[in-house]
């Protein structure tokens, strides 16, 4: 048994890479998260709710990736995307049915989490107002992009990829600036932060959590970013599929 | 669609997998309400042709028509009116057949979908399991539930890849005479692929021998027969597969096994 999934794991990159994965992004995310609290925790105290309100933000980001990849998943573990491909269901309608299962799933799962954050800590996440519908577009949008990104990555290599769809949107966990400011990381780092549509979110959340500003500008900045990567990822979908017709791999893909 | 046109037409059909040749200038036609089958060892380029024509492999040469549309560059125009099954792919088990089949209708635009289940789970007998979970079904209810789907659209063209594989050979029987009797109220057009020489024998008008890609011999079942001198298709299928010429003066000898 140890020799069958050391052949496995020789034969998928994916699976290695996983090993070392989650200790690596908790040890970064959680070192930031220290420094941030070590030198500003009177002004976290300041504003009630605002970690809270980052955690359910965030699994609208989450939920949103998670939820788009599983439901591909769910196709290609039950053998049935062969069967949706010779259908009269365009590329694109498989898309959109993807989006909608990913709204529909993020909806189940952070209702209730919102419902009782308000009841065990008074933190209510719709406080954050009429901003709060751009927030929660932007995630999921964003989220719907990664998870796409994903399951041309699955297309491409086949299931020993799907754990991506797991720990992919922990990758940018440290640089979305979810629970301390973009300014505690480094220089190159913030770089990287700004030109990810999550990072403006949830410095937007703060700006009003904490200063009770709404702040229009990292709106747009979201907003325009995450369309970027709609179409990049929607495209590299597109062309998974077609790189999976023109290599025979819909009929065949598996481990 | 012109009724004279064959339902397909193939034209030098070709499939290169990273510099291995899998299928080899194919050509044949399928006229409406006729079977034509493929037939060869595994691995002679059956699935991978037939793959092809549903689109779920684009061809590195060659040409396809089905219903008179390019499937390269049309294939949503026609997929409408086609359909399939395959041994390659399923349905959702924890779905029951009744959610899959229905899911199915809708994807293909049925336009009374649940009386459309109803006539097909009383022909293929699916009614005493409509309601369970696909995976609880034994393989040979799989195969009914996969042929049920094939037909849900009631298709102008369909391609079957062993269709009868999974089934006992009293059920099998009943259902080569249930696809035939299919074909001749609507006029269908079928491409099988099956192992099953009797099954061969029975559906098909015209049958393509296929070998490391390529067709090397075609005709009808009775035809192919005359002409190598054996007294059925699977001592036909055992010369061509080890490349033993026809010979008609051979007529009722025993194949040799090696």
């Amino acid at each position: 048994m140890i020799l069958r999934h050391t052949y496995l794991m020789r034969t998928s990159w994916p699976r290695i890479f996983e090993l070392m994965y989650w200790p690596t992004i908790q040890m970064i995310l959680w070192g930031f998260i220290t420094r941030f609290l070590l030198t500003n925790s009177s002004y976290v105290a300041q504003a009630a709710g605002v970690l809270v309100s980052a955690v359910l933000l965030w699994d609208v980001l989450f939920r949103g990736q998670l939820g788009f990849s599983l439901s591909f998943l769910e196709e290609v573990w039950s053998r049935n995307l062969g069967n949706l491909s010779v259908s009269p269901l365009r590329p694109y309608e498989f898309l959109l049915s993807l989006m909608a299962m990913s709204l529909l799933r993020t909806l189940i799962g952070v209702l209730p989490a919102a419902g009782l954050a308000i009841v065990f800590y008074q933190a209510n996440l719709f406080d954050l107002g009429l901003p709060l519908v751009a927030f929660f577009s932007v995630l999921i949008m964003f989220g719907w992009a990664i998870g796409m990104m994903v399951c041309a990555l699955i297309l491409r290599v086949g299931l020993g990829a799907e754990n991506v769809a797991w720990l992919a949107i922990f990758l940018i966990a440290p640089v979305s600036a979810i629970y301390y400011p973009v300014s505690i990381l480094p220089e190159a780092l913030r770089i990287v932060a700004w030109i990810l549509p999550s990072a403006p979110v949830f410095e937007g959340m703060r700006a009003i959590l904490i200063d009770g500003v709404v702040r229009y500008d990292l709106m747009a900045h979201a907003f325009g970013l995450v369309f970027l990567y709609l179409v990049l990822g929607a495209g590299l979908f597109l062309y998974a599929f077609h790189v999976a017709r023109r290599r025979g791999l819909l009929l065949q893909i598996g481990e | 669609m012109s009724i004279s046109k064959p339902a397909i037409e193939v034209q030098g059909l070709a499939k290169v997998f990273d510099g291995v040749t899998a299928v080899k200038d194919v050509s044949f036609s399928v006229p409406r309400g006729q079977t034509v089958a493929l037939l060869g060892a595994n691995g002679a380029g059956k699935t991978t042709t037939i793959a092809m024509l549903l689109g779920l492999i684009l061809p590195s040469a060659g040409r396809i028509l089905m219903l008179g549309e390019d499937m390269v560059r049309h294939r949503h125009r026609v997929l409408p009116m086609v359909n399939f099954s395959s041994p390659y792919v399923d349905l959702p088990r924890r779905l029951t057949v009744e959610q899959n089949l229905l899911i199915f209708a809708r994807l293909f635009g049925v336009a009374r979908p649940r009386t459309r289940l109803a006539e097909l789970a009383a022909a293929l007998d699916l009614t005493p399991f409509m309601k369970r979970p696909s995976g609880q079904l034994s393989a040979g209810q799989r195969t009914r539930v996969s042929v049920a789907k094939a037909l849900v659209n009631e298709p102008k063209v369909l391609l079957l890849d062993e269709p009868t594989a999974s089934l006992d050979p009293d059920t099998a029987d009943w259902m080569r005479g249930y696809l035939k009797a299919y074909q001749k109220r609507t006029g269908c057009a079928v491409l099988l692929a099956s192992h099953n020489m009797a099954e061969v024998e029975r559906m098909a008008h015209e049958v393509l021998m296929m070998r490391q890609g390529e067709i090397v011999d075609r005709g009808s079942p009775a035809a192919l027969i005359a002409r190598f001198g054996r007294r059925d298709m699977e001592e036909v299928f055992l010369d061509i597969a080890r490349g033993v010429p026809p010979a008609p003066g051979r007529a009722h000898d025993a194949v040799r096994t090696p």
